[in-house]
């Protein structure tokens, strides 16, 4: 019951921030939130917020464990380019469905084994080591698809792009069973501790038995299998593998995703679930943009206008600064304690714990 | 010399392979940005069999998106003493030196696709498209459609502030003027790509009562087109009925869309930049007559009445 009160606390900024973001541009555009059921699945603004957001919200998942481990990866983009030119290249051959996906993951996982022996059996930063991969990766893809878009016409890889299961847009029902299963897996078992404790410091992790360099690289690996569930989620949903565009910049999207989670970037504790919500949060600025009609030219500005004020809604020093203003009560230090700040602080004590039973 | 009676013979070799009846006394160096698009690799395409059809040695050089790659290549075509060189530039700036150097070799330079900020006397002729005219095109197109009717257009920008998004919007807003049964209702940038054409037409639909108060959606280019009629078909809508769709750049895939009779217009920005230089190249060696500073190319209309499927077939094994 704790428990469930903690991860409340914990992810509150999150969730105020996207209900400020999704009423705000409710203001502009009042049908936002009508939803009706449309050839047998749901339709409206907002499951275009979950739909579009899949990508970005699937490889947060795999972000924020990499991050937690103090790493980046910068690759992800390149290896949903990748990933996409393999199942399109594997479906325009004729091979079966089943052929075509096992391909298409078994790729983003190679790609996330590469990396994380980049990282932990070599030592090669990690964001030089995935920058090997991000320059590249786009090469390959374009190897692959022979510089064009390559297009399928297979409905079983159609239907990961733009079926419907329950109602829901396939990519919506990927990243949501997806998300909250390897959330579930990493807080069930003593993963996720493990993890926060390699993040926080690898050699105290490694002095108190810990096989450092297996968790770092399980973390790559599951990265990659996010960018390749996402390459196969983009390339589906236009029926064809775009080698140039797949994927452009959604690396930095989805560490956006991790930051807005209130997750830090020095390693560490981390939330998957917050991460989602932040991935949430982005699509809902970019829908909201589309939406409100402003000319192009104002949407980067928006965007970043939007990100910087929630960043400050989350910064330590701004909340205790408002702790200072506010009148004295419980509520004050609890929500100081739900973002970064206290969190590094939280391992500290959990590492320390650590090295007291190496000892 | 020996390199020049060398290259003779190797286009006299040439001419007699492929039997060509022109005289074959040319050797001709193109120096292509590199593979950045299918439309490039379509031109690629298109001029070797351009410079094959005419009997041309064509001297091909890839310049994988560099600028020095480029600049070398146009030295070492010079030190081969070829009759002429093609240059697709990737940058606009940086030409004056090794485009004097050319000149002093007198080797005539043609530019294609893309023009360069340097002074008109050291290149011979540039073959262009006009990207105001394309717009033009399109919407004329669609004035001439809907016929008075009244018509709420929506518009996929290509890349904010990229050259052919501005001039693509100015030509298509100016076939525009003064007829007011259209309006462009909503207008927004889907970078020219099939995601984001997706995606900004689904907001356009939600946006325009569920796409009922749309008539008409005009694209920058195909891609983007071919991803919104996606959209417009998962909206419960029929694209090319419900919703007209006119797009510009003729790359296969939209010619399938039109066969479907799901899009209904597109203009095509021809990868063919080397037939007319060619052309004016021979003209040049003939008589000496100079081609003028700027050749424009055909904007070609396509709509459903040319059978796209025919158009499909044959611009498929471009490379696009």
């Amino acid at each position: 019951m704790s428990g469930a009160k903690a991860l409340g606390r914990r992810l509150l900024p999150q969730c105020v921030a996207l209900a400020a973001i999704l009423i705000l541009i409710w203001f502009n555009f009042p049908g936002f939130f009508a939803i009706e059921m449309q050839n047998g699945r749901l339709y409206g603004s907002l499951i275009d917020v979950m739909n579009r957001g899949a990508p970005v919200a699937l490889l947060a998942v795999g972000m924020t464990l990499v991050i937690a481990t103090r790493g980046i990866d910068l690759s992800v983009g390149a290896v949903m380019a990748i990933c996409g030119a393999v199942a399109a290249a594997s479906s325009v051959r004729g091979d079966p469905l089943a052929v075509t996906l096992v391909m298409s993951l078994g790729i983003g996982l190679l790609c996330g084994l590469w990396n994380g022996v980049l990282v932990a059996i070599l030592n090669i930063q990690p964001i030089v080591a995935t920058l090997v991969l991000m320059v590249a990766g786009r090469g390959i893809a374009q190897l692959i698809t022979e510089g064009a878009i390559l297009t399928f016409n297979d409905p079983g890889l159609i239907f990961i792009g733009s079926g419907s299961l329950f109602g829901l847009p396939m990519p919506v029902v990927l990243w949501l069973v997806f998300g909250i299963a390897v959330a579930l897996i990493i807080r069930r078992t003593a993963l996720g501790l493990l993890i926060e404790a390699t993040g926080v410091n690898r050699r105290a992790a490694t002095l108190s038995g810990i096989q450092a360099p297996a968790f770092l690289i399980m973390a790559y690996v599951l990265s990659g299998l996010c960018a390749a569930l996402a390459g196969l989620i983009v390339t589906a949903d236009i029926r064809g593998a775009d080698a140039n565009n797949a994927g452009l910049w959604l690396e930095l999207d989805a560490i956006l995703a991790v930051v807005v989670g209130g997750n830090s970037l020095l390693g560490g504790r981390f939330s998957i679930i917050a991460s989602l919500i932040g991935a949430m949060i982005i699509q809902a600025v970019n829908t909201g943009i589309l939406l409100s009609g402003f000319p192009p030219e104002f949407n980067l500005i928006i965007k970043a206008a939007i990100i910087v004020l929630i960043l400050l809604i989350q910064s330590p020093r701004l909340s205790h600064l408002a702790a200072f203003v506010r009148p004295a009560g419980p509520a004050a230090p609890a929500q100081g304690k739900s973002v970064a700040g206290g969190a590094s602080a939280g391992d500290a004590r959990d590492i320390k714990k650590l090295e007291r039973t190496a000892s | 010399m020996m390199l020049k009676t060398a290259l003779a013979s190797a286009t006299v070799l040439a001419a007699c392979l492929f039997g060509s009846a022109h005289a074959a006394d040319m050797t001709v160096g193109f120096s292509q940005i590199g593979s950045e698009s299918g439309w490039r690799a379509a031109e690629t395409t298109l001029t070797k069999q351009q410079a094959e059809k005419r009997g041309i040695d064509l001297k091909f050089a890839d310049a994988q998106q560099k600028q020095e790659n480029q600049i070398k290549a146009v030295r070492s075509f010079i030190a081969q003493g070829v009759d002429a060189i093609l240059i697709a530039p990737v940058v606009a700036t940086g030409w004056d030196e090794v485009l004097t150097e050319a000149k002093d070799a007198k080797i005539p330079v043609i530019l294609l696709d893309r023009t360069v900020d340097a002074p008109k006397d050291l290149y011979m002729t540039a073959v262009t498209s006009d990207l105001v005219h394309e717009g033009n095109v399109a919407g004329k197109w669609l004035v001439d459609t809907v016929a008075g009717k009244p018509c709420n257009v929506v518009e996929l920008q290509g890349t904010t502030g990229s050259s052919p998004a501005i001039d693509r919007k100015k030509g298509f807003e100016q076939a525009l003027k003064g007829h007011d049964n259209l309006k462009i209702v909503r207008s927004q940038t889907g970078d020219f790509t099939r995601t984001k054409g997706k995606e900004v037409m689904e907001s356009f639909l939600k946006a325009e009562g569920g796409g009922k108060n749309i008539c008409a959606l005009y694209a920058h280019n195909d891609d983007m087109a071919v991803g919104a009629i996606q959209a417009i078909k998962e909206a419960g809508l029929k694209p090319g009925k419900d919703i007209l769709v006119v797009s510009i750049d003729a790359v296969p895939d939209i010619f399938q869309a039109m066969a479907a009779g799901e899009a209904n217009a597109t203009v095509e920005l021809t990868p063919n930049m080397a037939g007319p230089a060619f052309d004016a190249l021979a003209a040049y060696k003939k008589d000496g007559t100079m081609p003028p500073k700027w050749i424009q190319t055909e904007s070609k209309l396509y709509t459903q009445k040319d059978d796209p499927k025919a158009v499909y077939e044959q611009k498929k094994g471009l490379g696009y």
